[in-house]
C-alpha cells in the first residue's frame, strides 16, 4: 500500500475549473469569452460561483477581448477565454492592446488543441505571444493553472501588459488535485484618462511601439529570476528543456535527467537556459507543436536538439516522448513485445465516428440538400457531422462563419451547374455570419443560406447566446430574432420551416434554390439534448412490413440499425427504443408504413 | 489488483458517447482521493462525445505525473462496449484485467454497405481476442442488470461495481462516493446497481461465434446490378419515383421525364415501381 500524502483540503479540478478558481481567488471582476473546445468550461465553472463578478458569453472572441480590454482600462481585473482559433478572430484587438497596455490586469486564456481533437487546425498560440510581444504563461497541471493565474495578474499589472495564459486540451480536460486558496474580492483602481496611451492614432502608436520594446526588455530581465521557470538538477549527461503538460511526460519517462521547466514561455530566460545548457552534455527540447523554444535557443547560439525526435505534429503522450528519447539514443530501443501470441492489434477496429444524435433537427435539411444535389458550404458546429456517410452532404468546412462568404465565391467562381447553399448554425450566425450575409445581399448573389437554428451552441455542450433569451448565469436576456435580422438586412426570401416536416423542408428548399437572389431558410426545432432532453414516444419497426429499402438508413440516425433478417439481400432495420427520441422523421420517410410509434402497451417495450 | 510500493495504478474506462463513462471515472477519482491517493484523470470532451469513442484515463498512487496511461500498462480496462474493449485492449498490461459489458452498440457507420448480402461491419470474436491478450476477462450483461434494477442508464454504476471487485477499496468508500456524485433521488438505485455489478457472475469463455453470427460470415456473392426501365411515353413527370428512391438512382431530365442516372446503386427496394401512378417504371 502506498502512503497517503494528500490533505483533505484538496479537491479534484480540471485545468479549466482550476483556471476559473484562479480567477475567483484573484479578484477578476469581468469575465467573458466565446465557447470553444477545450476552453468552454472555464466561464461555465466561474458562473457557478455565487459572486458579484460579471461573467457572460460574448458574440465572438473579438468582442469578448474588446470587453475585457474595456474592463481593464476602466480599472477592473478582467479575464477573456477562447480556443486557439478564436484568437485569430480576436487578433486585431490583441495586436493593438499589446501597444496600449492596461490599467488593471487583463488575462487572456487561450486553449490550444494539439492533436486536433475538436478543431479545424492545431496552431500554436505561443507564436502569437512572440508576434504580439506579450508574456505567455504555460502551466503543466491543475494546481499550476490556478497558481499561474495569480502570477499572470501580477505580471499584467507590474509590466502594464495583457498576459496570455496558454492551456492545451490535455491540461484543460485532465483533472488533478488542487489546494484551494482564499478568495480575494475585486479591487477596482478606477479609470484614468490617458489619451497618449489608449488612443492609437499614428503619432501615439509610434511612441507606444517604443514602450512595447522597453517592456519586452524588462520582461526579459524578469524572466531570468521568476519562480515561473524552474531548474531541476539531475544527471549531467542529459538536460531537457520543456514546458506545459510535456513536463509531466518528461518526468515520467526520464526521471533522472536535469530538467529546465519553462513556465514563462515568452520571453524566454535565455541566460539561465545558456547556463543550464553548459551543465549538461546533451541538451534536448521537448515541446508540442512548433519549435518555439528550440529556434530561440539556436538563434542565441545554444546547441540543442528537439524536432528531429519530437514531431511538430499532433499531441504528445508519455509513450510518444519515450519513443523520441529512444530515437535520440537516450533510452534503449524497446524489445519485441512479449505477448505476441494473438494478433489483437491486427483485428480491424470498428469505425465509430461521432454522429448527429437521434432526433437531431439538422438531419433532414442535409438529406434534402443531398437530394437537391446542392453544392453545400458548411460551417463550424454539430452539423459538420453531416459530412460523414450516409448524409455526406457537405462540400466545405473551413472556419467560423466562412460558409456564406464561401458560398458567394463558389457561386461566382463555379459553373452554375449545381445550386449553391451555405449552411450555418444559430450561434455561428451571430458569431460571424451576419457580415457575409450583408455581403451576399449587397452584391445580390444567387445563393441559399440555411440557418440551422437549434437555439443553443450545441457542439460545445449547449451554451446560451444572443438568440436563446438567457444569459450564461441562466438569467433572462434579450432575444435577437434571426428572421427579423435577415429581413432587416433586406433579404427578399426569408422562410422559417419545421425541419421534422420532410416535405415542407423539401418544398421550401426547392423554392429557395430557384429564387433569383439571396434566399434565407431558417429551421426552427431546438436541439434534442441541450438544454433539455426532448423525448416523446419512441418508434419501432414492424419487421414484416419492412422491405429493406434503406430510406430510413439514409438519415444516419444512430438509433436505427440493421437486423440480421434480410429482404432480398438487404438488411431489414430496427430502432433502439432507448436511443430513439421520437422525432418521427423515419416514419415519414418509410414508404411501406413499417415504422410506427411503439405501443403504449408495456409488453411491447423491449428495452 | 496488487499495488506496487509507490507505484501508480492505471484504470482505463472506455465506451461510447452518452454511456456515462466520465461520471464513472469521476466517482473512481473521488474514491481514490478520499483514500489519500494522488489522482489524475484525463478524458475527451466536445465533438467526440456525439456518439463517438469516449475514454477516461484514471491514474492514482503516491505520486502521479503524466495524466494519461501508456499502452501496455493499464491494470484494468473497464469497457462499456465490446468493440471498444477491442479497440483499447492494447493498453492493458500483461496480467491485467479486462471488464466488458456484453451489450453491443452498433454505429450507423457499420450499416452502410448496400451490396447484396453485405454483413454488418462489427468485429467478430471479440471475447476470444481479448482472452488471447489477458487471462482475466470478465464479460457480462451489465446493461441487462441495470434494466432489471429499472433504469438502463445505471449501466455505468453496475460496471463500477464490477470494477470494485478487483480494486483494493472498501465497499463503503464506493457507496459514499456514489451518493456524493449522483442526483439525490437516484442514490438508492445507483447503490443497488453498484452492488449488483459487484456481485455479478462472469460467464466462462464460450464459443464466441453463435450460429446466427457464423451464418453472417458466409461468403458474400454479388448479383448483377438490377435494371430499371422507364417507359418514356407513359411518364408524365410527376417526380414521385425520383423523390422516393432512397439511393438517388433517378433524376428528372431536361424534358421533365424520369431518367436512370445511377443504376449500379439500385438496391431493388421496388419503391419506384410501386409508387409510379402511371405504371411507367419496371425493376428487373
Amino acid at each position: 500500500m502506498a502512503t497517503a500524502i494528500s490533505s483533505p483540503a484538496q479537491v479534484l479540478l480540471s485545468g479549466n475549473e482550476a483556471i476559473a478558481r484562479g480567477a475567483l481567488e484573484n479578484g477578476i471582476r469581468v469575465a467573458t469569452g466565446y465557447p470553444g473546445t477545450p476552453s468552454t468550461e472555464i466561464l461555465e465553472s466561474l458562473a457557478r460561483y455565487d459572486s458579484e463578478h460579471y461573467v457572460s458569453w460574448s458574440t465572438n472572441e473579438k468582442v469578448a477581448l474588446d470587453v475585457g480590454v474595456g474592463a481593464a482600462v476602466a480599472g477592473s481585473r478582467a479575464l477573456v477565454t477562447m480556443k486557439h482559433v478564436g484568437l485569430n478572430v480576436a487578433a486585431d484587438t490583441l495586436m493593438s492592446v499589446a501597444y496600449t497596455g492596461v490599467r488593471a490586469a487583463l488575462v487572456i486564456v487561450v486553449a490550444d488543441d494539439p492533436g486536433v481533437h475538436s478543431s479545424q487546425n492545431e496552431q500554436d498560440t505561443r507564436m502569437y505571444a512572440r508576434f504580439a510581444e506579450l508574456p505567455l504563461l504555460e502551466p503543466s497541471d491543475s494546481q499550476e493553472a490556478k497558481d499561474f493565474f495569480r502570477l499572470a495578474c501580477e505580471i499584467s499589472e507590474r509590466f502594464d501588459t495583457a498576459v496570455l495564459l496558454r492551456s492545451t486540451t490535455r491540461l484543460s480536460h485532465s483533472k488533478g488535485m488542487v489546494t484551494l486558496g482564499t478568495i480575494h474580492p475585486s479591487r477596482p483602481v478606477g479609470y484614468e484618462k490617458n489619451l497618449n496611451k489608449f488612443v492609437l492614432v499614428p503619432s501615439n502608436a509610434r511612441v507606444r511601439h517604443e514602450k512595447v520594446l522597453e517592456r519586452s526588455g524588462l520582461l526579459r530581465e524578469f524572466a531570468e529570476t521568476t519562480e515561473l521557470n524552474r531548474w531541476e538538477k539531475g544527471s549531467s549527461e542529459i538536460g531537457v528543456i520543456t514546458s506545459g503538460v510535456c513536463y509531466q511526460y518528461v518526468k515520467e519517462v526520464l526521471p533522472e535527467a536535469s530538467v529546465f521547466k519553462v513556465g514563462l514561455m515568452n520571453p524566454l530566460p535565455i541566460h539561465r537556459l545558456r547556463n543550464f545548457a553548459a551543465t549538461v552534455d546533451r541538451l534536448l527540447v521537448v515541446e508540442e507543436l512548433e519549435p518555439v523554444i528550440e529556434e530561440q535557443l539556436k538563434a542565441s547560439g545554444i546547441q540543442a536538439e528537439g524536432k528531429e525526435y519530437f514531431s511538430r505534429l499532433g499531441e504528445f503522450s508519455s509513450e510518444r516522448v519515450r519513443a523520441g528519447f529512444q530515437q535520440a539514443g537516450v533510452l534503449p530501443m524497446p524489445k519485441a513485445p512479449e505477448n505476441a501470441g494473438v494478433p489483437v492489434a491486427a483485428k480491424e477496429n470498428l469505425f465509430r465516428p461521432p454522429a448527429l444524435c437521434p432526433g437531431c433537427p439538422h438531419t433532414v435539411p442535409y438529406l434534402v440538400l443531398k437530394k437537391l444535389n446542392a453544392l453545400v458550404a458548411g460551417d463550424i458546429g454539430c452539423y459538420t457531422l453531416a459530412v460523414y456517410e450516409p448524409l455526406a452532404a457537405i462540400d466545405t468546412t473551413l472556419a467560423m462563419g466562412c460558409s456564406i462568404g464561401m458560398a458567394v465565391g463558389l457561386q461566382k467562381g463555379g459553373d452554375g451547374s449545381r445550386p449553391v447553399v451555405a449552411t450555418i448554425g444559430d450561434s455561428t450566425f451571430f458569431h460571424s455570419g451576419i457580415p457575409p450575409l450583408i455581403d451576399a445581399l449587397y452584391n445580390n448573389v444567387k445563393i441559399t443560406v440555411v440557418i440551422l437554428d437549434n437555439q443553443t451552441t450545441a457542439m460545445t455542450g449547449g451554451q446560451e447566446h444572443a438568440g436563446t433569451g438567457k444569459s450564461l448565469r441562466g438569467e433572462k436576456a434579450r432575444t435577437v430574432d434571426i428572421a427579423t435580422v435577415c429581413k432587416a438586412l433586406g433579404a427578399g426570401f426569408v422562410e422559417v420551416v419545421d425541419p421534422y416536416d420532410v416535405s415542407a423542408v423539401f418544398r421550401t428548399l426547392k423554392a429557395a434554390i430557384q429564387y433569383d437572389g439571396v434566399s434565407v431558410v431558417i429551421t426552427n426545432r431546438p436541439c434534442v439534448v441541450s438544454p433539455a432532453t426532448i423525448r416523446t414516444t419512441p418508434y419501432a419497426v414492424t419487421a414484416k412490413e419492412c422491405n429493406a429499402c434503406q430510406m430510413c438508413m439514409n438519415l444516419g440516425c444512430p438509433a436505427i440499425i440493421w437486423t440480421e433478417e434480410m429482404h432480398e439481400g438487404q438488411h431489414k432495420v430496427t430502432i433502439d427504443p432507448v436511443a430513439c427520441m421520437g422525432c418521427a422523421v423515419c416514419g415519414l420517410l418509410c414508404q411501406t408504413n413499417a415504422i410506427i410509434p411503439l405501443a403504449a402497451d408495456p409488453a411491447r417495450r423491449t428495452v | 489488483m496488487s499495488m506496487e510500493p509507490n507505484g501508480t495504478q492505471n484504470v482505463l474506462i472506455v465506451g461510447v458517447g452518452g454511456q456515462g463513462v466520465i461520471l464513472a471515472s469521476d466517482i473512481l477519482g473521488v474514491v481514490c482521493m478520499n483514500r489519500g491517493y494522488q489522482v489524475k484523470k484525463s478524458e475527451v470532451h466536445g465533438m467526440a462525445k456525439r456518439g463517438g469513442v469516449v475514454y477516461s484515463h484514471v491514474r492514482y498512487g503516491a505520486q502521479v505525473l503524466s495524466p494519461t496511461i501508456e499502452p501496455g500498462t493499464s491494470d484494468v480496462l473497464l469497457a462499456f462496449e465490446p468493440a471498444e474493449a477491442l479497440r483499447w485492449s492494447k493498453y492493458v498490461k500483461p496480467g491485467g484485467t479486462i471488464i466488458v459489458n456484453s451489450r453491443k452498440r452498433i454505429p450507423p457507420a457499420a450499416c452502410q454497405d448496400r451490396r447484396m448480402d453485405a454483413p454488418t461491419r462489427y468485429p467478430q470474436g471479440i471475447e476470444q481476442a481479448l482472452r488471447g491478450q489477458v487471462a482475466d476477462v470478465r464479460q457480462f450483461d451489465a446493461e441487462g442488470l441495470a434494466v432489471e434494477i429499472g433504469d438502463h442508464r445505471m449501466c455505468n454504476t453496475v460496471l463500477l461495481g464490477a470494477l470494485s471487485s478487483v480494486c483494493e477499496f472498501e465497499v463503503q468508500d464506493w457507496l459514499g462516493a456514489i451518493s456524493a456524485s449522483v442526483k439525490p433521488k437516484t442514490v438508492e438505485r445507483n447503490q443497488k446497481a453498484f452492488l449488483a455489478g459487484r456481485n455479478a457472475q462472469f460467464p466462462a469463455a464460450h464459443n464466441p461465434l453463435p450460429p446466427e453470427t457464423a451464418a453472417m460470415c458466409r461468403s458474400v456473392t454479388y448479383l448483377d446490378a438490377p435494371a430499371i426501365d422507364i417507359h418514356d411515353s407513359w411518364c408524365k413527370g410527376c417526380e414521385i419515383c425520383v423523390v422516393v428512391c432512397p439511393q438517388a438512382c433517378l433524376k428528372m431530365n431536361e424534358r421533365n421525364r424520369a431518367e436512370v442516372v445511377k443504376a449500379e446503386a439500385c438496391i431493388r427496394c421496388m419503391l419506384c415501381e410501386w409508387m409510379c401512378p402511371d405504371l411507367a417504371v419496371r425493376v428487373q
